[in-house]
């Protein structure tokens, strides 16, 4: 097939050389000026992401395990599945005492986790690396240690916002964390829970990725 | 009409016959044009951002090669194959033999048009290969047996009613229920067994990014992720127009593209891919490949205007904002892209002699221009189709199949009486004088009359009347 991607690329150069085309300079400044005072992020993130049925949960970096266990009981979710090798993950572990909810590390590759992920794993838990305040967004950085599917396959996901690290744009997070210089195998944005309008324009949540989406933010 | 070529007029006599089709399409599209102008409130955001997202655009078709092999050097260096396919017969080919290799039996595809335009489904069946389309709207089209009728909601023709009567046939132990959140709940649970049996997952691409080699895929159901993460084997679709120069390009059309479809300020998720599984990774497929197919979008790409045909990012928003599409729905466009997108891609891509009526499906009213997030000139391309429908020589395929003697030769007929004031003048007398006698039947006149009422003939032409007031002639 390499014979295709040749004249493909022979025609196209000899077509555009024929016919130049010079294209405008591109002006971000439309979006650069898109900026929120600092006090006004975290709000403008949670009123755009309540309003797709993301929950939040509020708490600090001393309490935040309690406040998730307090919620997984409150809820009544029997499992929760974590990145046992992050920080997050090992302070999670810390003393866990709610018997009514299993912890379960991901410690193994999907392959062997798949039935477990899929039909008995209730919620799994991951870190973000910040949100984004024009569209409320979390920005999802899944490494080896913190596996995709933790955020894709179960119920409920919950995600850990430190709010050091709220940006006004896609872009601005982009330039600051300089993605273009090494982008990960997957980089997602998360703007709330799986949802659909294919059925007649009706929304509905919970279509195949996660029926809810729970923000811990923790404060400093 | 040639023998194989749709018959637009028939299909969309018969659509509006309809009065449930048009009642399902008028609700949806009169909602989606509200939320979408909700969300370009602010028009100097609109203006500037909309520049943006056309400069990006532009730009990536002005080095369009030099993007191309940067794209495929850099998603090599990330582990992913690289397929070039020039025709849809070589991108099934590929596909196939990807499949085979991996030994697959059941598929799982996250919306894609550009399979949809290689009807790979179809394909991927009479090889004995389950596939298995996995966005809701596209899985109730397939359970139905039929065609998406818009390139973002492929169910948009159906409304809930029928949806819960299709399940109902189709799904084991469906209950008939018309509520949109049982009936997506049961799609989610024949859809979940699917995603972690599956082989093989395919997707499309919304942006490949040639700096880093990354492909972006948005959506808000999931299914994409689903189909990109869980099974061993990705295979992404792409046609060669898709590319974007920077990852600081994809913003821009981040922006837009999910505001001008639906009217929501972003899809649920925005996936990055940038490879396959590395070492030490546990999730994510082991391979994964890119197809960039052709088919004939290197010859639009030869023509300076109809090059700009290639800036689409395939939102949907003409179609929302077209009265044809509006009226008469997708499926009588019996093409893979309907609406005012579709009247200038398909007949470029399909060829004139079989897609030749197309580009006349259109007022020229020009609210498909007006909303283009990439700003591309649909209509201005829709009357240069017209043109080189029946003018041969041009690059488009079958450029000149709907030449016919008769009509040139009405054509130079009218350019000479237009010309000459003798001629004109006894042609015009001649209309006020036989106009109203002449029966509707006539040749000419039937196209029109057919569906509406002949025009009466004044008496007296506008110049008499002109003159009769002291104003003179020019
Ligand atoms: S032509 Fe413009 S409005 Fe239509 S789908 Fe493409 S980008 Fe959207």
């Amino acid at each position: 097939m390499s014979d295709a991607r040749n004249s493909i690329l022979t025609t196209l150069r000899r077509t555009r050389d024929a016919h130049p085309l010079t294209s405008p300079a591109s002006d971000f400044a439309p979006i650069e000026a898109k900026q929120w005072a600092a006090d006004e992020r975290l709000p403008r993130i949670r009123r755009l992401m309540e309003a797709v049925h993301t929950e939040f949960l509020d708490a600090t970096e001393a309490d935040w395990p309690a406040v998730l266990r307090e919620f997984l009981v409150r809820e009544g979710v029997g499992s929760l599945m974590y990145a046992p090798a992050t920080a997050a993950g090992k302070r999670l572990v810390e003393g866990w005492d709610a018997a009514s909810t299993t912890l379960i590390p991901y410690d193994r590759p999907l392959e062997d986790l798949k039935p477990q992920l899929f039909e008995s794993i209730e919620a799994g838990l991951t870190t973000t690396r910040g949100a984004i305040a024009e569209t409320g967004s979390l920005i999802l950085w899944p490494t080896a240690d913190e596996p995709r599917t933790l955020s894709l396959v179960p119920h409920i996901h919950v995600a850990i916002l430190r709010t050091d690290a709220l940006y006004d744009t896609f872009l601005q997070a982009m330039r600051e964390q300089g993605w273009a210089q090494a982008m990960p195998t997957n980089v997602l944005l998360v703007s709330g829970p799986s949802k659909t309008a294919d059925i007649e324009q009706t929304l509905a949540y919970g279509v195949h990725g996660p029926k809810r989406l729970i923000v811990l933010v923790v404060h400093p | 009409m040639d023998g194989n070529a749709p018959d637009f007029a028939a299909a969309s006599r018969a659509a509006l016959a309809d009065p449930q089709l048009r009642g399902n399409f008028r609700r949806a599209m009169d909602g989606l044009m509200t939320k979408r102008a909700a969300q370009f409130a602010d028009q100097d955001e609109w203006h500037g951002v909309r520049a943006l997202a056309a400069s990006v655009r532009l730009r990536a078709l002005s080095k369009l090669p030099e993007l191309l092999e940067k794209l495929e050097e850099n998603c090599t260096r990330n582990g992913i194959t690289v397929h070039w396919a020039a025709t849809t017969d070589d991108a099934n080919a590929i596909a196939l033999d990807i499949l085979h290799k991996a030994n697959a039996k059941l598929v799982v595809k996250g919306k894609s048009m550009v399979t949809e335009e290689m009807h790979l489904n179809a394909v991927l069946e009479k090889d004995g290969i389950e596939v298995l389309e996995s966005d809701l709207g596209e899985y109730i089209v397939q359970l139905d047996g039929t065609m998406p009728s818009h390139i973002i909601m492929p169910a948009i023709h159906l409304n809930t009613k029928q949806i819960a009567h299709l399940f109902k046939r189709k799904i084991k132990d469906a209950e008939s229920r018309e509520d949109a959140a049982y009936l997506t709940d049961l799609a989610r649970r024949v859809l979940r067994a699917k995603f972690q049996a599956a082989d093989v997952g395919m997707s499309g691409v919304n942006a490949a990014v040639a700096e880093t080699g990354t492909l972006c895929l948005i959506e808000n159901e999931g299914n994409g992720r689903m189909c990109t993460t869980v099974p061993p084997v990705h295979i992404a679709f792409m046609g060669l127009e898709k590319v974007v120069e920077k990852l600081e390009d994809v913003p821009p059309v981040i922006s837009l593209l999910p505001r001008s479809a639906t009217g929501q300020p972003i899809t649920t998720y925005v996936n990055m891919i940038s490879g396959p599984r590395k070492e030490g990774e546990k999730d994510g497929p082991r391979e994964v490949h890119l197809v960039i197919l052709d088919n004939g979008r290197s010859t639009i790409y030869a023509d300076p205007e109809l090059r700009d045909t290639l800036r689409c990012i395939r939102c949907g928003a003409c179609m929302n904002h077209c009265p044809v599409y509006t009226q008469v729905g997708g499926h009588a466009y019996e093409a893979p892209y309907p609406g005012p997108i579709g009247k200038i891609l398909v007949p470029q891509i399909e060829g004139l002699a079989k897609r030749g009526a197309m580009p006349h499906a259109c007022t020229m009213c020009n609210a498909c221009v007006e909303i283009c997030p990439v700003k591309i000139p649909i209509v201005e391309i829709m009357g240069r189709l017209r043109v080189e429908a029946v003018k041969p020589g041009g690059t488009v395929k079958d450029g000149g199949a709907k030449a016919n003697r008769t009509e040139s030769m009405v054509w130079s007929g009218w350019a000479a009486m237009n010309a000459s004031p003798t001629a004109y003048r006894i042609a015009t007398v001649a209309m006020s004088r036989l106009g109203n006698v002449a029966p509707s039947s006539l040749p000419m006149l039937k196209e029109w009359t057919n569906v509406r009422t002949k025009p009466r003939f004044a008496g007296r032409t506008l110049h008499d009347l002109a003159r009769a007031k002291g104003i003179p002639d020019v």
